[in-house]
């Protein structure tokens, strides 16, 4: 079956406020979400790997020419939006499969309920294989 | 669950057909399931140490049966469930074909997905550990075991399950036809790893060829089954040329015949010629094997019978209707009549607005048959492209270094 890496990024979608401004409940809530959805996920046997990634301020970047030291950097990023805030690998049927399950992460609710409406990108992962027919 | 490796072996090779019997008797997949899971650990604890009973068999069965029939005194439901299918006391049951073919014919049942039913034929027909076969699909176990308890329950929902429909009925074809299918898929899963925990994917294929050799027993009449198994023995014959020294991926006209296994070739070659005179038309796997069989029987590329290949593919298409079947047959047009015919038949592909409209196969088989034309600018042109479609590594690989490799030669 196909494989997509759903991306999703420190692109708030409709909401302006970051998540250290909403009550205890409203962090709760989406987190609960993300949570369901993946035990969804694990129980239709399609769920791979779900993670986030620690914040963007411990980024490093490396740089190296395979010789010399390498290069470490910090970061921030010079468009902080830009940046992957988490992943889900699902291996599914389809790309209306994948599609579907993004769009349930891009309903993740935010401040009152509302759902964030975040921009995910859906990647088809490269297979191993190669069926000779 | 340890032990000696001879204890895990017939362990392994008995658990199915444990739980055919089972589930003849009793009916109720998740039940018998747990009942042979329970008799196997009771196993795999006291026959290395006790030694291993002189009959092996009726020991897990009498055991089996016994976890089976306490589990159901113990639990309400499934007591109902006893009465409702009015079981016969155990023991007398001994396993043959019909339990075997019953368990595929459930494990395969079209109500489920080919990834569930997948998995579940690896589990309950072959013995496979969960984690075996999540390791060979490369998920976490935790999501295999679900993907194999979801089809359980999906089958168990499924109206006629614990019957094999009668040879003669309307049932039987497609029923059939879904469980080649599913033994077809694990073939191809396993032969196609070129990557990842390499070993635990080839023994896919490996396992493929057992169940299906076991289908043909129970059914040595049925060409459709004698074919698959001929299909699967004529393309595992190829796999030590099928890649080089680095893992690339050679093609079929580059490999080195003399590391193909002469001894499956012949073995598949005698099975297809066994089917000839046996009904018409031909059927898909059977004219899929006869063209393997005649590219194996070739001792060289070039003295490939193109010609028969072209008149396969001919049928295989009037058969199918798949379009990818079609671009195989332009390659074999291009061989025969030249790369023109070929191109003109891609072309029709191209412009029908089907499902290989600006497909990388497409662009691939293009830019085979432009290069064999000497238009070497076009021909990049469509290997670039084709490189760029493919969501397979090897594939991508193999392209690239087509298109380099051209490039060479426009650049000198």
């Amino acid at each position: 079956m196909p494989r997509f890496l759903l991306i999703v990024n420190h692109d708030g979608g409709v909401i302006e406020a970051p998540m250290d401004e909403w009550t205890p409940d409203e962090v709760a809530a989406h987190m609960n979400y993300y949570e369901a959805l993946s035990n969804e996920l694990i129980e239709s046997g399609e769920l791979v790997q779900f993670k986030g990634l620690a914040d963007p301020r411990l980024a490093r970047i490396v740089r190296c020419d395979g010789a010399s030291a390498p290069v470490v950097t910090d970061g921030p990023f010079p468009e902080s939006k830009e940046v992957v805030a988490g992943f889900q690998m699902v291996d599914v049927e389809s790309e209306a499969r994948a599609v579907e399950i993004a769009a349930r992460v891009s309903a993740v609710p935010g401040p009152g309920g509302v759902p964030l409406q975040q921009p995910i990108e859906v990647r088809q992962v490269m297979s191993e294989s190669d069926y000779e027919r | 669950v340890t032990g000696e490796p001879c204890v895990e072996d017939l362990l392994r090779r008995l658990s199915p057909q444990v739980l055919a019997v089972l589930v003849r008797q009793f009916g109720g997949f998740d039940a018998c399931e747990d009942a042979v899971q329970e008799a196997l650990i009771a196993a795999a604890l006291r026959w290395p140490a006790d030694g291993v009973p002189d009959n092996p068999l009726g020991w897990l069965l009498r055991t089996a049966a016994r976890r089976f029939t306490d589990a159901v005194r113990s639990d309400q439901a499934r007591r109902r469930r006893e009465e409702r299918v009015g079981w016969e006391p155990a023991g007398a049951g001994v396993p043959g074909h019909d339990d075997t073919l019953l368990l595929l014919f459930m494990c395969c049942h079209p109500a489920l997905t080919p990834a569930s039913a997948i998995a579940l034929t690896l589990r309950a027909v072959g013995g496979l550990r969960t984690a075996e076969i999540a390791s060979a699909y490369l998920v976490p176990e935790a999501t295999m075991a679900q993907r194999i308890s979801r089809a359980k329950q999906r089958t168990e929902a499924s109206g006629a399950r614990f019957r094999v429909p009668a040879p003669d009925s309307d049932e039987w074809a497609p029923r059939l036809r879904s469980v080649l299918h599913v033994l077809y898929l694990i073939f191809n899963e396993g032969y196609a790893a070129t990557a990842g925990p390499a070993l635990h994917r080839a023994e896919l294929s490996g396992e493929a060829i057992r169940l299906t050799r076991a289908l043909h027993r129970i059914l040595p009449a049925d060409s459709e089954v004698t074919s698959l198994l001929a299909l699967m023995l004529l393309t595992d014959a190829r796999r030590p040329a099928r890649t080089g020294p680095d893992g690339e991926l050679v093609p079929l006209a580059e490999q080195d015949r003399t590391r193909w296994d002469r001894r499956l070739i012949g073995e598949g070659v005698a099975l297809i010629a066994s089917t000839f005179g046996r009904g018409f038309p031909p059927g898909e796997y059977r004219l899929q094997a006869a063209i393997a069989a005649v590219h194996d029987r070739a001792p060289r590329a070039d003295a490939t019978d193109w010609p028969q290949i072209l008149a396969l593919y001919g049928m295989l298409e009037r058969l199918t209707g798949n379009p990818v079947v079609t671009l195989n047959r332009a390659v074999a047009a291009a061989m025969v009549d030249g790369p023109a015919a070929g191109l003109a038949l891609l072309d029709g592909l191209d412009a029908d607005g089907g499902r290989l409209t600006g497909h990388h196969r497409l662009q691939a088989a293009r830019a085979h048959l432009l290069e064999m034309q000497g238009d070497v600018e076009s021909a990049l042109v469509h290997y670039r492209a084709a490189a760029a479609g493919t969501t397979s590594i090897p594939e991508q690989r193999h392209l690239m270094a087509k298109a380099a490799r051209l490039r060479r030669r426009t650049a000198g």
